[in-house]
């Protein structure tokens, strides 16, 4: 398996086989644009189920227990709401703290009835009482202004870095793609909204950043001397850094997500660590959505925003033109006339180092010194 | 070769310290968890009003307020503080808290006037003015609202003692007025000059001063220091305090933000009489200083004598919230408050042991895919990954150790979820390294310079992307509060330690293993096959020997007019006369290597 995908590699990068995927841009931009809009659908339609950190809840405290598993209150709460996922912990010696948000009064007598007779106590027992939340305006307050200052710092370390502002704003494009969509499975799963999760929220900002920062820095690479060549447009260059760091991508994004799947999959459905389940999620989705629109989105839109630049535009219809006469001239004397883009590196020339040069064996010239 | 050794020797120092630190002082081996993780004390405290009115959801919003302030200011510790029921404050500490920050919590959070007798930069030892030597009149009020206070990193070990404020020296002549200088002993003075406002630690508040004796205290913001004089008036003086608009002199609401102070009756006299005595004074005796909870929250000067208890703040740099905020402070202040405790009672973690233990198997569970993973696509290269994965994690894991004993640093839920991740990042950083020896060795270079020429490259965008992510730590740890900064400083330190290892231990291992015959010949699981890259065209081998993939059929000749086409659209365009020849298997032509003499 690993020597086919080290061929493919090789095909992807010699440019045998290629992924038009930059020249096909309006059909991810479709795509995506499609999600996004589901996503929005869902975050309208069913709103967030914020926990209990953000909105306050119910607190119950059961007193008297001789049993302190923290399991057994955990399943008295999923069982009477399933989306709640309580937090409980154990109070001086005989007592199990449980919170558990958003509960009506009905609901509120039931778990603690289930309690009850979870611990095997009286439900006189039992007391419930309202608490606000943990995670006041001010903390989220706080956490926006940083975020705010964070992506304006970003976007001017990227226009310096690439010297392009275009760069900044794909970047940026995608991260807010990555945000939408991640919130939006949130939404559509019905999963509580933890301040777990939003620091998931707030590791994929800093993931999908460092993605896109990755696949741009070879796109950057493969584009620098455009205007020196006539051979390939600015698009078909992004495009081969697209396919060159395909490999990596697929690589970066197992070795990422492998961890935070075994947690969501094996953790959560199999093993039943709830608690840990929406930090996972956060992480998962947004891992593959920053994956995905490094490649589909950020580089696709970045060419699209500089084939709008007059030298760029220029460039291209002068490489265009050329080609078609070829094609002309190619077709005439006979042979396949497909000579399509398969763009090779630019740097074919460049100089391998000391050691690839020939070497002599067991002799010395003055000339010629060893290595 | 050296760099390793450095490493190695940083390692060992990093964990020497550690070690050396569980013996000659209270360091552990392990880091101390957060609430969510260890438990830790629950204190439920309840806000008490001498006059028995009931106590509004501002009142306990703004004590919640300055139960984080008092609390986050001493490290990154992530308390939780709640409310319960509507008149309730649960603040959830981590581990067994010291006596000190037991009191911190407990303390009641007290306003009070006093007038202002000296005014400096927060720093310490900074040459303070003479009071007499200041001439400039104020003609129009200055204030210094003060918004939230910015939460910021204390760069010290916390010491939970209160800082000394209140010199127990008297003064040498009988003070005449709350204003007279005569208060300004010279270890007053000292302490005056000595204190240190930009230390985070400084400013945490607490209102446990004495009403009779002068006090040095910072503003929240840690920009100004004051020197004040014993207590004037105190919050329970003020009747009620609003932000609004500034009226104008015919009635016209202006476009100024001020706040309003509306005096008790009694507290009306007195305010009067201070005003009286402070409009002819010089600045900063002109000044009095709020100060709520240990902080001066506002000083502004006097205008003119103000009789009928009815003062405005105004100043040029009050803003809309600006104005909310102080008057929210006042009101608060207003309100003779103290914090009885209802309970005091140990907590067990709030994830529930069993949960996190199966979180941890599942994590491990993910982490052993990653090994095979990498081995599956790296071969033995792979290995150098699985490397340089435990050495950053032991490097971790040595430095939250340290910050958990030196800074008191925290590890939660977010802070795992934070190093989880990393391990995604810090991989990437070998990956794009690996990919970009590999792009090299397929265009034909040898193996050392495939290395060097990959690590030039490879280094400029592992340097970029965790630029980045650094930034983004830096950022949110300044400016963001709870668990967000200890989020924020996972990430930091991770992205640090990806950087460290990746420059001092893969690269440098990747040379050394480069000499070795298995990875310099290309064994086939070496991870570095030159046989399995090379279908990307020719390969020189040395020697004057050229290594190139065998081509089934003719390579097209290129028309003469045509423009030079390069090895891999040759190759391709042969690949498609073949397929068009026999319509089969024509991707795998290229695989097979040949080695052929070519001069």
């Amino acid at each position: 398996m690993a020597a086919g995908f080290a061929q493919w590699g090789n095909d992807l990068y010699s440019g045998k086989r290629s992924y038009n995927i930059v020249g096909h841009r309006n059909r991810w931009f479709l795509f995506s644009g499609a999600l996004v809009a589901l996503a929005v659908t869902f975050l309208l339609a069913r709103g967030l189920n914020s926990g209990i950190e953000f909105r306050g809840g119910s607190q119950f405290l059961v007193s008297n227990v001789s049993n302190t598993s923290q399991q057994i209150a955990t399943d008295a709460v999923i069982g009477v709401e399933r989306a709640a996922v309580p937090l409980v912990s154990l109070v001086g010696g005989n007592s199990v703290r449980v919170q558990a948000g958003d509960l009506t009064a009905d609901q509120v007598t039931a778990v603690r009835s289930a309690l009850a007779s979870g611990y095997g106590v009286a439900t006189s027992d039992v007391t419930s009482t309202f608490i606000g939340p943990s995670w006041g305006a001010d903390v989220t307050q706080k956490a926006l202004r940083g975020l705010v200052i964070f992506l304006v710092l970003v976007a001017i370390v990227m226009t310096l870095y690439f010297r392009d502002w275009r760069m900044a704003v794909a970047a940026l494009v995608a991260l807010g793609h990555d945000l939408i969509l991640t919130v939006g499975v949130y939404a559509a799963v019905g999963f509580e909204v933890t301040p777990a999760g939003v620091i998931g929220l707030l590791t994929i900002l800093g993931y999908s950043i460092y993605d896109t920062v990755v696949v741009f820095d070879k796109v950057r690479e493969n584009t620098a001397g455009v205007a020196d060549q006539k051979r390939h447009t600015y698009a078909e260059l992004a495009n081969l850094a697209l396919n060159q760091t395909l490999v990596r991508s697929i690589n970066t994004s197992v070795v990422a997500l492998l961890p935070v799947a075994a947690i969501l999959f094996i953790g959560s459905f199999l093993l039943g660590a709830g608690t840990l389940r929406d930090i996972a999620l956060a992480l998962f989705v947004g891992m593959i959505a920053g994956t995905f629109s490094s490649i589909f989105i950020a580089t696709p839109l970045q060419v699209a925003l500089r084939a709008r630049e007059r030298g760029i535009a220029e460039h291209t219809t002068a490489v265009l033109q050329r080609r078609v006469a070829a094609d002309v001239a190619v077709t005439a004397s006979g042979v396949p006339a497909a000579i399509t883009v398969s763009a090779a590196p630019l740097h074919a020339g460049g100089h391998l180092g000391t050691a690839a040069q020939p070497k002599r064996k067991k002799r010395r010239s003055p000339g010629n010194p060893k290595r | 070769m050296r760099t390793l050794v450095v490493l190695a020797i940083a390692i060992a120092a990093l964990f020497g310290t550690i070690v050396a630190g569980t013996q000659f002082s209270k360091a552990t081996l392990v880091p101390k968890l957060a609430l969510d993780l260890e438990g830790g004390t629950q204190i439920i405290l309840t806000p008490v009003l001498d006059t028995g009115a009931t106590v509004s959801d501002t009142t306990i919003t703004e004590a919640i307020r300055i139960m984080r302030q008092r609390v986050d200011s001493s490290g990154v510790s992530e308390a939780q503080i709640t409310s319960q029921g509507g008149r309730n404050i649960v603040v959830g500490i981590p581990g067994k808290p010291d006596q000190a920050t037991l009191d911190l919590v407990r303390k009641s959070a007290q306003m009070r006037f006093r007038a202002v007798l000296n005014v400096a930069a927060p720093d310490a030892k900074s040459t303070s003015a003479t009071p007499t030597a200041s001439s400039s009149a104020s003609t129009t009020a200055s204030a210094s609202p003060s918004g939230s206070p910015t939460a910021s990193p204390s760069a010290t070990a916390t010491s939970t003692a209160a800082p000394i404020t209140q010199p127990t020296d008297t003064p040498t002549t009988k003070p005449t007025s709350a204003s007279d200088p005569a208060w300004v002993t010279p270890g007053l003075m000292a302490v005056f000059d000595g204190l240190d406002c930009t230390k985070p630690e400084n400013r945490r508040g607490g209102g446990a001063d004495d009403p009779a004796r002068p006090l040095v205290a910072c503003d929240p913001t840690g920009t100004q220091k004051f020197l004040l004089g014993p207590v004037e008036l105190e919050g329970k003086d003020l009747s009620s305090a609003d932000s609004g608009l500034k009226m104008g002199p015919n009635g016209v609401v202006t476009n100024e933000w001020v706040v309003n102070l509306q005096f008790t009756g009694a507290g009306a006299k007195k305010f009067g009489a201070i005003t009286t005595r402070m409009k002819p004074a010089t600045p900063p005796f002109n000044q009095f200083g709020i100060v709520l909870d240990g902080l001066v929250i506002s000083a502004p000067a006097v205008n003119e004598p103000i009789l009928n208890g009815q003062a405005e703040i105004s100043g040029g740099n009050i803003t809309r919230t600006s104005a909310a905020t102080l008057a929210n402070q006042l009101s608060f202040g207003a309100l003779p408050l103290t914090f009885s405790v209802q309970s005091e009672e140990q907590i067990s973690a709030t994830l529930g042991a069993e949960q996190l233990q199966r979180g941890l198997l599942a994590g491990l569970i993910g982490l052993v895919l990653v090994v095979i993973y990498s081995m599956l696509q790296y071969r033995t290269l792979g290995l150098v990954t699985v490397a340089s994965l435990v050495i950053a994690g032991t490097i971790t894991y040595g430095l939250i150790t340290l910050l958990s004993w030196t800074q008191g640093y925290r590890l939660s839920l977010p802070g795992v979820a934070g190093i989880i991740v990393s391990i995604g990042i810090t991989a990437d950083s070998f990956i794009v390294f690996f990919e970009r020896v590999r792009d090299e060795l397929r265009e034909g270079r040898t193996l050392l310079a495939a290395i060097e020429q990959g690590w030039e490259r490879a280094r400029r965008t592992i340097l970029a992307a965790d630029g980045v992510n650094f930034l983004a730590a830096v950022v949110l740890y300044f400016l963001a509060v709870g668990g967000v900064r200890g989020f924020a400083y996972t990430l930091g330190l991770t992205t640090i330690v990806d950087l460290v290892v990746v420059f001092t231990f893969t690269h440098p291992v990747l040379r050394l293993l480069a000499r070795t015959p298995f990875f310099a010949e290309g064994h086939k699981f070496s991870g570095l096959d030159p046989n399995q890259l090379v279908s990307a065209g020719a390969r020189y081998r040395g020697r004057g020997q050229v290594a190139r993939p065998a081509l089934a059929g003719a390579a097209p000749q290129v028309a003469d007019d045509g423009p030079r086409l390069t090895i891999a659209e040759r190759r391709a365009a042969a690949a498609r006369a073949q397929a068009a020849a026999d319509g089969n298997d024509a991707a795998d032509a290229g695989s097979a290597s040949s080695k052929g003499s070519d001069n």
